[in-house]
């Protein structure tokens, strides 16, 4: 959890096709660059989208700040799912966003002052989406996707009451033993669950993540009190409140398939997190178990790349030679830190070993980055 | 700057006269008399450039990438650099060569003023990363200059390693540099088995160079180190002044000219005879010291200790004892019965006729910020290239053991590279003749 924020557009750019598409087989698509622009004119206290009413498929958004403060856009689905966004956008800049829409109603936000439930406006999607996913193998590939992400709650689940139990019953080094083999799940699925809005930041937020008001709730709260004061004194609430929340975000994801996009996306998004979290030490900053999670986004992104497979054979076998032969350095690379059932802490590893392990994660990204366009591009 | 030179080794003023008197200043004058800290002030010409029309163009321009030597040697210095030195992290040949020739081809674009790649920043497919970063977009070419440079690691690695079959192929001269008396450097940021000088009038042309570049080595090869620097374009014409360095002094008021064809053969490129000129005749050996000053120490200085340390006037860049700041160097000169120029300022050990060699410099200014307790980390990104750095940098170095001026330099870091010559043709490519002679 970090620039986590920052990359949520990306990610769920071309949201949640998922479930609807995967098994709806309609006509084939009709090219899937965004078929217009839609401007939208943002003001400190207004949000003028072009249009209230689209036709399924990808769109692009042409955000303008005419404001004195830094907005944000949002393309919401119901229940306030993140379908697209835009952040940072400073006074007079122009910012764009692509979205995939299928039919339903949306809402979008213009978020002044980046506070608030922002300035809202109805949108209508109507008509049958141009989707990735109507073809076979790909719409296969959220299927097989999803399959695996049933694997994983069911251990995440189970661990983080293991964890949150330990947490309860004041066995500190039972707990401690527990945290990174929780989080293992987390983290391998990590695209899925941050699908769902404010249920991520609260289980994997770091100190310091959070609004002004906002408590600092999850693993890492209890990380902080099981490494820096040697307890679990004052943390059976959030114990309770993390299996609560880890729970909720088993079953949505369960019942979430990820469009193809997502799923290139979310592969790369994983690498993201390793460079900017693992690599620095600042994921787990207070127990140094960055490895076990440096390991479980590692497995996760090749899990989704793995579930796009069979496509990518017929599209780019090139790529897919390249992308195995990365994934295959980058885990040798990471293999030389295990020991037992683990990994060595972030604070034993040299410079040089760090270099070793981001060298080979900024070439394994720089292939699996170019996967969303051989999906998109079919 | 500085360094050993045998205790008694220093030249007597009746032999240094004796230098000058036989007629060697022409060809040698050029060397490290402005202070070996200077950056180059090469007058005239890139590779492939009539020096005779090259006289007007404008900081903006193009830089021919092509041409019997590579571009950024003897072009007019530009603005700004960013240099970085590469790891070759696979130990197969062919993903080495492979982005040699899409360096090449970035390279090509990019000093055209183009965008790194052949789709560019805009025009593929938006889920697609852009082939080039975009941060160059609407940006001129602005003199964008790219050199390439080999260093001794990729023949043969620390540990002995031919990892690509080149070990056979390193010319005699491409070694490490020996170690000189003060030294303090930092391996981290030196040594490497590749390098690229990128040279610009705009820094975002430079930075966006580099950056692409790396993008295009991922995995293949791996940023060791890298330096920004800056410093004011040096003249192509007598009528414009002398850059400063950040001592404040005149830097580099002679160096080798590029319309000095017999020096720059002489001194600066590789010849037909020379080792390795089966691939490296035209090219030419890169050495890198991060000098840092100490300025604080400096800037507290009195202006005679300044001017008795670099061995020139601070105002008009003149050499002690001369009135204008190309008057020769005249060590005989004496001023209230002392020799103007003392014997371990820096012009006087530096100079071309003690050293008995020339190198063209190229170096910038840099400032890194501060070091934590609040001093400046600045200094001199020295640059020099020579036909065989033995009797280049390390001939001068090791004349400046006694330099006055060590007591306000630090060496940190140090590297050397062997620069093939230019690209010739559409299908030539970085290294081509090492790779496939």
């Amino acid at each position: 959890m970090s620039v986590r924020d920052r990359r949520l557009p990306l990610l769920t750019a071309g949201l949640l096709a998922a479930l609807t598409t995967a098994a709806c087989g309609g006509d084939p698509g009709t090219g899937e660059e965004a078929a217009d622009t839609i401007t939208v004119a943002a003001t400190d206290d207004a949000c003028d989208v072009a249009t209230g009413e689209l036709a399924a498929g990808t769109h692009r958004f042409r955000v303008t700040n005419s404001g004195d403060q830094v907005t944000e856009f949002y393309v919401y689905a119901e229940g306030d799912r993140v379908m697209g966004e835009v952040e940072n956008i400073a006074p007079g800049l122009t910012r764009e966003l692509l979205v995939e829409l299928p039919a339903g109603g949306y809402e979008t936000a213009c978020k002044p002052g980046m506070v608030g439930d922002g300035i809202r406006s109805a949108l209508t999607v109507t008509g049958e989406a141009a989707q990735l996913s109507e073809d076979e193998t790909l719409a296969q590939a959220g299927a097989d996707y999803q399959r695996y992400v049933r694997s994983q709650t069911g251990a995440l689940v189970e661990q983080t009451t293991a964890f949150a139990d330990a947490v309860r019953a004041g066995d500190v080094e039972g707990a401690k033993a527990l945290f990174p083999v929780a989080r293992t799940y987390w983290e391998r699925i990590e695209p899925v669950a941050e699908v769902f809005g404010d249920l991520d930041p609260r289980i994997d937020g770091r100190e310091g993540d959070q609004a002004e008001g906002e408590d600092f709730t999850g693993y890492h709260r209890i990380e902080q009190a099981l490494w820096v004061d040697g307890s679990t004194e004052g943390m059976a609430p959030y114990a309770d409140q993390l299996q609560a929340d880890v729970q909720e975000v088993a079953g949505l994801a369960d019942e979430t398939t990820l469009d193809p996009l997502q799923l290139a996306n979310g592969a790369k998004a994983l690498l993201d997190e390793i460079a900017t979290g693992k690599i620095t030490g600042e994921e787990d900053r207070y127990s140094h178990t960055d490895l076990w999670d440096f390991a479980a986004n590692l497995e996760g992104s090749e899990a989704a790349v793995q579930a796009l497979r069979p496509y990518l054979e017929e599209a780019d076998p090139d790529l897919v030679a390249e992308i195995d032969e990365r994934f295959a350095a980058a885990e040798a690379e990471l293999e030389q830190y295990r020991t037992g059932d683990g990994w060595v802490l972030y604070d034993q590893l040299t410079q040089e070993q760090l270099r070793g392990l981001s060298d080979s994660i900024t070439a394994l990204t720089e292939s699996v980055s170019r996967v969303a366009a051989v999906v998109a591009g079919r | 700057m500085s360094e050993p030179a045998p205790a008694g080794r220093g030249l007597s003023r009746r032999r240094l006269f004796g230098l000058l008197g036989a007629g060697t200043a022409g060809v040698v004058a050029a060397g490290a008399a402005g202070g070996a800290i200077g950056r180059a002030t090469v007058d005239v010409g890139g590779p492939g450039e009539d020096p005779a029309t090259a006289a007007g163009p404008r900081p903006t321009d193009a830089v021919e990438f092509t041409g019997a030597h590579q571009a950024g040697i003897v072009t007019p210095a530009q603005d700004r650099l960013h240099f970085v030195a590469f790891d070759v992290t696979t130990d197969r040949r062919e993903e080495l060569v492979e982005v040699l020739q899409a360096w090449t081809a970035a390279a090509r674009r990019m000093t055209a003023g183009q965008d790194a790649g052949p789709v560019g920043a805009l025009a593929g497919s938006p889920y697609a990363p852009p082939d080039d970063t975009g941060e160059a977009l609407d940006l001129p070419p602005s003199g964008l200059t790219l050199t390439v440079g080999f260093g001794p690691t990729l023949f043969t690695t620390a540990d002995g390693a031919d990892r690509f079959g080149l070990a056979a192929r390193r010319p005699a001269p491409l070694v490490e540099l020996p170690a000189f008396a003060g030294d303090q450097l930092d391996p981290a940021i030196s040594g490497g088995d590749l390098c690229v000088q990128a040279c610009a009038n705009d820094p975002q042309v430079a930075v966006h160079a580099v950056r692409n570049l790396v993008r295009l080595g991922a995995g293949v090869v791996s940023v060791r180190w890298s330096q920004l620097g800056f410093g004011r374009t040096s003249s192509t014409s007598t009528g414009q002044a002398t850059p400063r360095n950040l001592f404040g002094f005149k830097d580099g008021t002679d160096n080798l000219k590029a319309e000095n064809t017999a020096a720059l053969d002489r001194f600066v490129w590789v010849g037909d005879g020379d080792p390795g000129a089966d691939w490296l005749a035209g090219g030419s050996y890169l050495v890198t010291r991060r000098i840092r000053m100490l300025i604080e120490p400096w800037d507290s200085s009195s202006l005679v200790e300044q001017e008795q340390t670099i061995g020139r006037a601070k105002g008009s860049g003149a050499p002690l004892g001369q009135r204008a700041e190309f008057d020769p160097v005249d060590f005989t000169t004496q001023v209230d019965g002392e020799f103007a120029v003392p014997e371990r300022s820096h012009v006087f050990l530096a100079h071309p006729t003690n050293s008995g060699t020339a190198i063209l410099r190229r170096g910038y200014s840099f400032v890194d910020g501060s070091d934590g307790l609040g001093r400046l980390d600045a200094g001199l990104f020295f640059i020099a290239f020579q036909r065989d750095p033995a009797t280049g940098f390390v001939q001068v170095q090791r004349n400046l053991r006694t330099d006055a001026m060590n007591e306000y330099v630090r060496h940190t870091s140090s590297a050397v590279f062997a620069c093939p010559p230019g690209v010739r043709g559409d299908d030539d490519w970085w290294g081509r003749a090492l790779f496939t002679g």
